[in-house]
């Protein structure tokens, strides 16, 4: 990384730490919006950017986290930080069960895909059915206002955004970290052919459980971040196919395989979002934000297919190539 | 780097009651080239995946140096000495040409940093160091064909396994080739099974020489030896292209 | 096993073939347009529901069986799916699946918002003269319009099966669907050949979708089940199999059927996936398909 990137990180992550202070209420939950994105776009990157395997479950593993942490929370009062451990545990057993089945077998592109799905809709329809999680009627959280507790996970707005901001953050050096070290350039290989990264002694199979896992760990705790933040959960959101492609799309648009295509992907979506909502609410139309938003996304990948960050950063002169 | 002996013993593949391979058996003593002729799907790409851990054998034994490694993952298969190229190119096309190369060095130097200056003593040695930021898939032919040849080499195998690595260059740039392999073979002691077409090659370059025709051996031999062997030339001159 | 439980599962049997024909016809739509063009058609179920409010919109204002408004509705679903593949979908043949999927999935996003717009989100169903009608055949006892329905998806399914066998054209998308690069060297358009097989497919989610609304009542948010359901057919038929898709959508129509009857009916996708994860682990090609040759 040159100086120049160096230096236009430090000032965005400064702007990021003083957000709170600079923007209101709906700037912040805006701001919260596209931090959110980032992670999981970052988490989901790990697995397709640099490994190459197509997931379009990975609603599974944030709904299980939720699930687990808010689960334990609600009967058994365990706090998430505790909780964490379990969801992460549940989240990491069912990456490498979804994992194991479909490397075993070489399934891949879209089969890998669709496999990932069917076990996302498999649970969505088996937490439909379990009293335990509150079947399809949800899980709820006690709402309790006007506290900040960290240890539990309950507070305001503001406490959120720094949660969610340092698991960004977090997610962002981890993963530079493992782009540069040898399980990195290993995924690299996998994903430009496998065959060959095998004949130069890549454990292929090993390494993609690793992806896997690591990725569906980090989507859990997004998934404790998420139950905590809504207090509440519902099969029908948290496994749904829709929320699985949701993570996929700030990468993808950003610029897949990128460290920083996540984060700015999520900002062009969540921004278009925001957007479009207030546009479509001036004609009273049903489903025209969407209808903008899949214009964008069309016009987006017919022109700037690899993603947005890398034309970008050749534009400021910030030399980020797919890796 | 020294070279390893490797010998395969009756090796035998079938594929769904298809014989690719029956009954070969050859070995490469430590340090040697030897070369693997015969006919286009005369088996030849099937032995070497075999040897390499792509498929295990239906019959039969591989050994290096005296340790069995048929049936061995073809990770496994590099981690016990063997480097490998593919006939058909599979640069990591996306990554640069440096970038393909460590993540053969990174085999046996687990730090980025070591594993990239090793990647590019060895792209130095066969003349790529002058492309190695450029991306693989912008690569000719022939640069293609030695950036196979690096990665593998990377690795730091015992046995070298090259799959017909001199088709679609130009003369001159099999002699570089030819070459390059005399050089490293004499220095390293590096063991070099080759699969080739290219005859000028193997007559350069193989201390001996073995022929399969339709999955079997037909002969063995020096070059020399198998240029006049009558069943080889009965073989050849029933084919259209003894290049 | 009680006689009236037997009576009852051979009858929801019976029902689930019938509704399976139809799925059958939808996922071979799917199927022959990945068995050519390697693409994933992520708006598929987006495509079925406008079917599906075609004809609801021709019986509503016009009066028109969906029977008989089956055959424009396909027509104007080759027009759109050629001009779709041609338009749109060409210049991503050959580009990375990820990006295949975010334009399919734009595309979709489009389809089904549009309907939203259009028609809203209420749930739109059409009563047939033959609603209540039913054929008894000894114990059995079927509902008349899915009888109908089933009849058209098999005569469609023959009508094509005609096409891919007897035709030129169709011998090549055939031929295509088989073995990916041999038909690609014998020497026809194929860009051509892919807005045709494109077409093709539509029409034939299209003509599911007319006969669907005579089953079940549209709206918008099927669209994404449907998109599900069309891809767990194909899987379990073998993905690029013609004959698989159909064989896939009878076995899918059984088992919700089936799962419907013993389990709660909320549970009978879960049948669906499951038998679907089975499938893939043991049998990645599909029940009918062929290892994949790229």
């Amino acid at each position: 990384m040159n100086r120049r990137a160096l230096a236009g990180l430090l000032i965005l992550l400064a702007l990021l730490v003083a957000a709170p202070a600079l923007l209101g209420g709906y700037g912040l939950s805006v701001l919260i919006l596209v931090l959110y994105f980032a992670y999981v776009g970052q988490a989901w990157n790990i697995m397709m950017g640099f490994a190459g395997q197509l997931s379009l479950g990975h609603a599974l593993y944030a709904g299980l986290g939720g699930y687990v942490a808010a689960g334990l929370y609600t009967h058994y009062g365990i706090g998430p930080w505790m909780g964490v451990f379990a969801a992460v545990g549940a989240a990491v057993a069912a990456g490498a069960i979804v994992g194991y089945l479909g490397f075993r077998f070489s399934l891949a592109g879209v089969y890998f895909a669709l496999l990932t799905i069917a076990f996302g809709e498999f649970t969505r329809i088996g937490f439909d059915n379990w009293t335990w999680a509150g079947g399809s009627g949800g899980m709820f959280l006690k709402v309790e206002r006007g506290i900040t507790d960290l240890a539990n996970l309950r507070g305001g707005t503001v406490m959120f955004y720094y949660v969610i901001l340092a698991m960004t953050v977090a997610a962002f050096l981890l993963c530079r970290a493992l782009l540069e070290s040898r399980l990195g350039r290993y995924w690299l290989a996998i994903r430009e052919d496998a065959e060959a990264a095998q004949a130069v002694g890549v454990p292929v199979l090993w390494c993609k459980m690793l992806a896997v896992t690591i990725s569906a760990a980090l989507t859990a705790l997004a998934g404790v971040w998420n139950a905590f933040y809504y207090n509440n959960l519902f099969p029908e959101t948290a496994f749904a196919v829709g929320r699985s492609i949701e993570m996929t799309l700030s990468p993808i648009i950003g610029g897949l395989g990128t460290l920083f295509g996540p984060f700015v992907g999520a900002v062009v979506l969540t921004g278009m979002g925001e957007i479009f909502t207030d546009l479509s609410d001036q004609f009273h139309v049903a489903g025209l934000k969407q209808i903008f938003y899949g214009l964008a996304l069309l016009i987006i990948v017919m022109y700037r297919p690899a993603g947005i960050w890398p034309w970008i950063a050749a534009r400021l002169g910030f030399e980020e190539k797919r890796k | 780097m020294s070279g390893a002996r490797l010998e395969l013993s009756g090796i035998g593949k079938t594929f769904r009651g298809l014989r690719a391979v029956h009954d070969v058996s050859f070995a490469v003593p430590a340090g040697t080239i030897h070369a693997l002729i015969g006919p286009n799907g005369a088996g030849k790409t099937t032995i070497f995946n075999v040897i390499a851990g792509v498929f295990a054998p239906t019959a039969g034994t591989v050994t290096l140096d005296g340790r069995s490694i048929a049936g061995l993952r073809p990770d496994r298969v590099c981690d016990a000495g063997v480097g490998r190229t593919f006939q058909i190119v599979k640069p990591f096309k996306g990554l640069s040409v440096l970038e393909n190369v460590t993540v053969g060095a990174l085999h046996r130097r687990p730090q980025l940093g070591p594993a990239r200056a090793h990647a590019e003593a060895i792209l130095q040695r066969l003349g790529l160091h002058d492309r190695r930021h450029q991306l693989a898939e912008n690569l000719t032919l022939p640069d293609r064909k030695r950036l196979e040849v690096a990665r593998a080499l990377a690795t730091e195998p015992k046995l070298l396994l090259l799959d017909e690595v001199m088709a679609g260059l130009r003369p001159t740039e099999v002699d570089v080739m030819v070459g390059f392999l005399r050089e490293l073979s004499a220095q390293t002691g590096l063991t070099i099974l080759l699969i080739e077409h290219v005859m000028r090659a193997v007559m350069a370059l193989a201390a001996q020489v073995t022929v399969v025709s339709y999955g079997e051996k037909i002969a063995e031999g020096t070059p020399a030896e198998i240029a006049r062997n009558q069943a080889v030339l009965d073989v050849y001159l029933g084919h259209e292209d003894p290049a | 096993m009680t006689q009236d439980f037997a009576l009852s599962l051979a009858q929801a049997i019976a029902k689930g073939l019938l509704t399976g024909m139809v799925y059958g016809l939808m996922a071979l739509g799917l199927s022959v347009i990945f068995g050519v063009m390697r693409v994933v058609n992520f708006a598929h179920g987006e495509m079925m529901v406008v079917g599906m409010y075609l004809a609801w919109a021709a019986f509503e204002y016009g009066q028109i069986n969906p029977l008989f408004s089956l055959p424009v509705i396909a027509l104007i679903f080759f027009g759109l799916g050629y001009v779709l593949q041609r338009g749109l979908i060409q210049p991503f043949i050959n580009r990375p699946e990820h990006q295949q999927f975010l334009l399919l999935l734009a595309v979709a996003t489009l389809i089904v918002n549009g309907c939203l717009a259009i028609v809203g989100p209420d749930s739109l169903g059409i009563q047939l003269d033959s609603q209540f009608d039913s054929y008894e055949l000894g114990p059995f006892v079927f509902d008349a319009v899915r009888v109908h329905a089933a009849i058209a998806a098999v005569v469609i399914s023959g009508l094509l099966w005609l096409f891919f066998t007897r035709t030129r054209i169709g011998k090549a998308i055939r031929a295509a669907a088989d073995n990916h690069m041999g038909a690609l060297v014998v020497g026809l358009d194929v860009r051509r050949l892919y807005a045709i097989t494109f077409g093709i497919g539509a029409a034939c989610v299209g003509a599911a979708g007319a006969l669907m609304i005579t089953i079940v009542p549209v709206t918008p948010f099927l669209a994404a089940e449907y998109t599900l359901l069309a891809f767990v057919i194909v899987i379990v038929g073998g993905l690029g199999s013609m004959t698989g898709a159909l064989l896939g959508g009878l076995l899918i129509g059984v088992s919700e059927a089936v799962a419907g009857l013993l389990l709660q009916p909320s549970l009978k996708s879960m049948f669906s996936f499951g038998l679907l994860i089975v499938v893939m682990l043991l049998r990645p090609q599909g029940l009918l398909g062929r290892k994949d040759s790229r």
